[in-house]
Formats: structure tokens, C-alpha cells, sequence
């Protein structure tokens, strides 16, 4: 590896932090205008002038400034190791999403399996969380994300494996380029309606891999207080907020990567081509990336508050009875299409 | 590990079937966990305390303990005038304290002989349902919370302050109110008050539909619901469970039609029971449903009171009240009402001095609580929360 190639790799690494910190910045503060104005309040209004928009910033603060409480009982090193477990998990998976055409870490050849892979490291790091705790409800919401984290991750793969099939590639850049011209190549509706149940089981099993109503039962607020992070305050606290907001864009990404077209635009003619300016190119894949992530977030944001939550065995009847069956179905049909196709 | 028999349990699945099933598997059992539901958890709907011993998420036993906001109210009723009690029912039940202000007041009424007017009659009738609807509203809306559903808390909420305005335009208070006194009331209607009363109404047509829409007859809260923590008629008879709970349970028994009082019977209205539409009767949904009814009912009833009331002149709704509490009838009489949780009564024993000598009060739900230990085994961790809201128990009634 040049030197180049190592610089190029921190400017990414430190871009994909920024981006994080910012969108989570702008999605709480999206988020508690969305559910207000859904539940007919306002939200924030005063912070910052127009419409509280420096609420969360003033909660930075707060949280930044708030004493760190380490339960007596805790086990100290894997309590204060578990949130960064959890923030590490979803961070690195973003280093495989294509934000624009060059916008990309690094273009794995088997990037959407390393997606899988590095993504599932969030439950131990959620388990250690509920055990660190020393606290039998935050055990209750580790037992509960572990095993449902788990099972979804079942469906998750099985959904993947339907684009994956269609473009004959692991590759991240593969799989949009697949996608290119207008909205009717995109995986989702290139093959109707298999690939488009493919897309919705798996935006379905992501809600529950970042434990978003209705499958937040790790977190389950009337049920087990908060879940795994119970015990935690203050900036451990926000770092697992900042993981669930993290993965929440993860999630509405690899969807938008996978299954919508990444970074192409909806029709041909609304994309600036390599050739006449890379620049604006990528500039404009990432406009059209980051608002499929964002609308897909959007989704979350109305279903969250929107639906109950919920049981334990309800969730389990979900996947492994009703999602699991349909996504084998589906990849067996595809299957087919594809071969006959050829 | 070898002999690992497969463990189906169909979903929704009534606690005896669950029991039942269980008991195949005892090979399959885990360590046993003592948890403390409570005091400070966000389902208990106060400071309530459930010793859980769960079997993984399953529930073996559930002990309720009470007493967090234990305020010696029937002993300090031994020390208060008559009609300072009034003030103090309010802080039973919180959440309709209008109810309560009605049954201390009808009892204490009953014992002195007094007749109060019709119109006072009818405006009490109005103002405890008004004040029903809003107590139901803060049930089915912490139920939606209790489940996950954090909007219609919301939205129920924005109805129910409405009533509190009516309230508060009414006497002055919000949620404790004082409003129902010995031999009258606090206040006359005030100028305009009655018209208010028909634009809410109209403001609540199809209200009840947006609420079944949004949340009722949603499917994730309907599978959470339906046969979870099912109470059978005689287990309710058995441990006194009164009020919706009981109507939950298919039992059709109501004081404002069995006994009526203050002119009930005149009134034109159903009473709502469990139906079993989604499952068993006496499951979690059918006790959720025959509130949501009974607001529909309640605004029958002051839609009525409310067109009477305009027909009625003007009186004096205090001529009745005594002019001094100092010598009353000795005695003792035993009242109940229909309170929005339940039979509330007042046992009252009078030596005819200025305070009475003894105020036994029933409260409603501190007989629905009773019942947890009884239904709880079985069921999972969440539908305790669901069993917990579905009773519709406030503290400072169980604890007084």
C-alpha cells in the first residue's frame, strides 16, 4: 500500500466519522421532529432559533459534560468496553458502502458478505453490555437482542442473497453499477415481485437488526425499563445512541445500495456523467445515495412511531415461520429466473 | 441435553395451556430469577412492586407489594369534619376524582337523609361521566404505551384535556377536584358551560373511531392482546374484580343499571361486555375494548343529561347542603357506586359527632390487583405489563 493509497484511507475513515456524527446530529433532531409533529406536538422549538435546530447539540453538551456513573457491581472494563463494541460494529461496516461512484472505502470484493459479517459484531458488544451491567433487566435485554439479532440475521442474508444472485457479484460497486439507468433496472424492480419481497423482507429484519419499533424489544421501555443499556449515562449512553442512529443509516443504506439503485439517480438523465465532470458525478451520487439512506430512515422514524411492539414469541413466529419460508421461496425463483434467463 | 423434546407452544396459547406444556418439560427448565418489578418501572402505573420469579422470560410466580403510597387515608377520615373529607377522596383514585367525590358524598347523603334536586342529581351524573371518559382515556392511552405504541398516548391525551378544561372552567380544579359536596355542589354551571359540553361532543364524534383505527384494531396490538392473561367470570367474582375488569370477563353487571343512583335509571344506555371478538372472553383486549365502549356510552349519557339540563331552570344547587356538620344522624350505612374502575364503597359509621367514628373504603382496584398472583403464571414478562395495564389500577387507590 502507497502512502497515497493510506492517506486516501484516513480522508475516508475521518469523512465516514463526520458523517455519522453529523447525520446522527441531524437524525435525533429529524427524529423528535418527526414523532411530534406525528404525535400533533411541536418538538423542540427554542434552542438555536429556527425550530430547535441545535437541541441535540446543547444534549452533546450535556451528555459530554454529565458525571460517568460506573455501577459498584459492574464488571469496569468490559462495562466501559462494551458501547465502544457496539459504535466499532457499525463503523465498520460503513467502510464498504458506496456513497458515490469514487466515494467508497474500500470496494471488497465481497463487500455485501463483509457488511454481514462486521454488522453482527454489535450483539456481543450488546451482550457484554447487558452483562457488564450487573442489572437482571439490562441481562433480559441482552438475552433478547442476542437472540433476535441472531435469528435475523438469517433472513437479512437470504433477502441479500436475492440481488446478489441477479448481479453475480459480492462487490458493493458491482452491484450499483448493475443497477444503472433509471429507476426500472434497479434490483428491487428489475425483477418483480420476487426482488421487491426480497427488499421488503429485508428493510422488515433490518428494523429488528437495529432494534426499531416494532422488534425493540432489546430496549423495550415498559417491559424491561431500557434494555441492555439500563445502566449506562452520559457520553457511554450517547455512544450507543450513536450506534443506533449510526446503524440505522447502515441498514437504509445497504438497502438503497442493494436494492434501489445506490447512487444512481431515479432516471438517467438527472446524473452528471464520469466523463464530463467526476466531480459533480460523484457529488450527485452522493445526493441521490444519501437521500434513498434518509427516506428509507424517514420510514423507520413513521413506523417507530406509529406501531406497538412486539412479543418475544410473536418475533421469533415472524422470522423463522413467515420471513424465513418466503425468503427461501424467493431465492429458489430467482435462482431459476436467472439460470433461464441466461 | 439428549432427550430435548421439540416445545411448541401455538401462539396466544391461555396461561393453563402454557402451564400444561410446561409441566412436559421440566427437564428443560433453567435456573429460576427473582426480579423486582417496580417500584420505579415505567409499566407499573405508580409505585406498585411485583416480586417476579421468571423461568427465562416466563413467569412462575408474582407477588404483588403495596403500600409506597400508603397515606392512612381512612384513619385520617376518623379526624377530618364531614365535608373536609370530600376534598380528600380526590387523592384515591386521581385520575376520576370526581367518581370518588360521588361515592363518599352519596353515602354520607344516604346517612344524613338528605334529597338533593334534580338538576344537582342530573349535573352530578354529567360530571362523573365526563369524568369517566377522561379516566378511560388515560387508560387505553398508557395501555398503547404499555405495548409500545407511544402516539395515541398522545392523541387520547389532547381529548382528555379537554374535559380537564370543562373542569376547569367547571370549579376551578383540573384533577382534584372537589367539586361533589354533602347535600350539593361547589358551584353552579357556570354562564355558557352547557354549550361547551355540546361543542366537545361534537369534537368526539369519530374520535372513537380514530382511536379503534389507529391503535384497537391494530394488528401487533390486537396479537398482543387477544387471550393473553385471560381472567374466566368466576375468577373475577372469586377475587372481587368489579367494573370493567368484571365486564371484561362477559359478566354483565353494572351498579348505574343493578342499583342505580342519582336518576341512572332514567338514562338511556348499554352496558359494554366482553365479547371474545379476538379470543377468549375475559382476555387482555376484551377488558381493553369495554372501556373504549364505554366512553362511547358515556357520551350517551351527557348527551342526555346535557339536553335536560337545558330544559331545567336554575336553582340553588347548594340548598341542600347542612348548614353544620356538628350533629348528624348516628349510624352506619354501606354505599357503592359505579366508579370508572370499579364498585367503589364507602362503609360509614357515624356517633352522630362532627367526624365520623370509623370510613371503610372498598376500593376497586385493590380487589383487581389481587388477582395477579392468580393469572400471572404463564405468562411472559410482556404480558404481565399488558395484564398490569389491562386491570387498570391507580396507586393511590390500592394503597389509600
Amino acid at each position: 500500500m502507497s502512502w497515497l493509497e493510506l492517506l486516501i484511507a484516513i480522508v475516508f475513515g475521518i469523512g465516514v466519522l463526520v458523517f455519522i456524527s453529523l447525520f446522527s446530529l441531524v437524525a435525533i433532531w429529524f427524529e423528535r421532529k418527526v414523532s411530534a409533529h406525528i404525535q400533533d406536538r411541536l418538538g423542540p422549538m427554542e434552542t438555536g432559533g429556527f425550530h430547535g435546530w441545535s437541541q441535540t447539540v446543547a444534549d452533546m453538551i450535556k451528555l459530554l459534560l454529565k458525571e460517568d456513573i460506573i455501577p459498584d457491581a459492574a464488571d469496569r472494563s468490559l462495562f466501559k468496553l462494551a458501547p465502544f463494541v457496539v459504535l466499532a460494529g457499525s463503523i465498520a461496516a460503513f467502510a464498504v458502502l458506496p456513497f458515490g461512484a469514487h466515494l467508497i472505502g474500500t470496494d471488497l470484493n465481497i463487500g455485501i458478505y463483509y457488511v454481514v459479517a462486521v454488522s453482527s459484531l454489535v450483539v456481543i458488544g450488546i451482550i457484554i453490555a447487558g452483562w457488564a451491567s450487573n442489572n437482571k433487566w439490562a441481562l433480559y435485554g441482552a438475552m433478547r437482542s442476542g437472540s433476535q439479532m441472531l435469528s435475523y440475521e438469517v433472513p437479512i442474508g437470504l433477502s441479500l442473497l436475492v440481488p446478489i444472485l441477479i448481479v453475480d457479484s459480492l462487490s458493493m460497486q458491482d452491484l450499483v453499477a448493475a443497477q444503472r439507468g433509471g429507476f426500472w433496472n434497479w434490483t428491487a424492480f428489475s425483477h418483480l415481485p420476487f426482488a421487491l419481497i426480497a427488499f421488503i423482507i429485508y428493510f422488515w429484519a433490518s428494523l429488528a437488526e437495529v432494534n426499531r419499533v416494532p422488534f425493540d424489544l432489546p430496549e423495550g421501555e415498559s417491559e424491561i425499563v431500557a434494555g441492555y443499556h439500563v445502566e449506562y449515562s452520559g457520553m457511554r449512553w450517547a455512544m450507543f445512541y450513536l450506534a443506533e442512529y449510526a446503524n440505522m443509516f447502515l441498514v437504509s443504506g445497504i438497502a438503497a445500495t442493494v436494492f434501489l439503485g445506490g447512487w444512481h439517480a431515479p432516471l438517467p438523465f438527472l446524473e452528471v456523467s464520469v466523463e464530463t465532470n467526476p466531480f459533480w458525478h460523484n457529488a450527485v451520487g452522493f445526493f441521490w445515495f444519501a437521500g434513498k439512506g434518509f427516506l428509507l430512515v424517514l420510514i423507520q422514524m413513521w413506523l417507530r412511531w406509529t406501531l406497538p411492539r412486539l412479543r418475544v414469541d410473536q418475533l421469533m413466529h415472524v422470522c423463522w415461520k413467515i420471513m424465513l419460508p418466503f425468503s427461501f421461496a424467493n431465492i429458489l425463483i430467482v435462482s431459476l429466473w436467472v439460470v433461464l434467463a441466461k | 441435553m439428549s432427550e430435548l423434546k421439540e416445545l411448541d407452544i401455538p401462539l396466544g396459547a391461555s396461561p393453563e395451556k402454557i402451564s400444561r406444556l410446561l409441566a412436559d418439560f421440566e427437564d428443560v427448565h433453567g435456573e429460576r430469577l427473582m426480579v423486582q418489578m417496580g417500584p420505579q418501572h415505567p409499566a407499573t402505573h405508580g409505585v406498585l412492586r411485583v416480586e417476579l420469579v421468571t423461568d427465562g422470560e416466563m413467569i412462575a410466580e408474582a407477588k404483588p407489594h403495596i403500600g409506597y403510597l400508603h397515606r392512612c387515608f381512612e384513619k385520617v377520615c376518623e379526624n377530618l369534619t364531614w365535608p373536609q373529607i370530600v376534598p380528600y377522596t380526590d387523592r384515591l383514585d386521581y385520575c376520576s376524582s370526581m367518581n370518588n367525590n360521588l361515592g363518599f358524598v352519596l353515602a354520607c347523603e344516604k346517612l344524613f337523609g338528605i334529597e338533593v334536586s334534580e338538576r344537582v342529581q342530573t349535573i352530578r351524573v354529567l360530571v362523573a361521566e365526563l369524568n369517566r371518559i377522561a379516566n378511560h382515556f388515560i387508560v387505553i392511552g398508557t395501555y398503547g404505551l404499555d405495548i409500545g405504541a407511544w402516539t395515541p398516548f398522545l392523541y387520547v391525551m389532547q381529548e382528555r384535556e379537554h374535559i380537564l378544561d370543562l373542569f376547569d372552567r367547571l370549579c376551578g380544579g383540573r384533577l382534584l377536584l372537589n367539586y361533589i359536596w354533602i347535600g350539593g355542589l361547589s358551584h353552579d354551571l357556570p354562564e355558557g358551560w352547557l354549550r361547551q359540553v355540546r361543542d366537545y361532543l361534537d369534537y368526539m364524534k369519530g374520535k372513537i373511531k380514530e382511536i379503534n383505527d389507529l391503535l384497537s384494531y391494530n394488528k401487533i396490538f390486537i396479537e398482543r392482546l387477544a387471550n393473553v392473561a385471560v381472567i374466566p367470570a368466576e375468577v373475577c367474582i372469586q377475587y372481587g374484580l368489579t367494573g370493567p375488569n368484571l365486564r371484561g370477563s362477559g359478566v354483565k353487571w353494572d351498579l348505574r343499571k343493578n342499583e342505580p343512583y342519582s336518576g341512572y335509571e332514567t338514562y338511556d344506555f348499554e352496558i359494554p361486555v366482553g365479547r371474545g371478538e379476538v379470543g377468549t372472553v375475559g382476555d387482555c383486549f376484551d377488558r381493553y375494548m369495554v372501556r373504549v365502549r364505554e366512553i362511547e356510552q358515556s357520551l350517551r349519557i351527557i348527551e342526555q343529561a346535557v339536553a335536560r339540563l337545558e330544559k331545567m331552570p336554575r336553582d340553588d344547587v347548594k340548598a341542600a347542603i347542612p348548614k353544620r356538620f356538628t350533629k348528624v344522624p348516628e349510624g352506619e350505612v354501606y354505599f357503592r357506586t359505579e366508579h370508572s374502575k370499579g364498585e367503589l364503597g364507602f362503609y360509614i359509621v357515624s356517633n352522630g359527632k362532627a367526624k365520623p367514628w370509623r370510613v371503610k373504603c372498598r376500593a376497586p382496584s385493590f380487589s383487581s390487583l389481587s388477582v395477579i398472583p392468580k393469572v400471572a403464571p404463564g405468562l411472559l414478562i410482556a404480558d404481565m405489563v399488558a395484564l398490569i395495564g389491562s386491570i387498570d389500577i391507580v396507586l393511590g387507590e390500592v394503597d389509600r
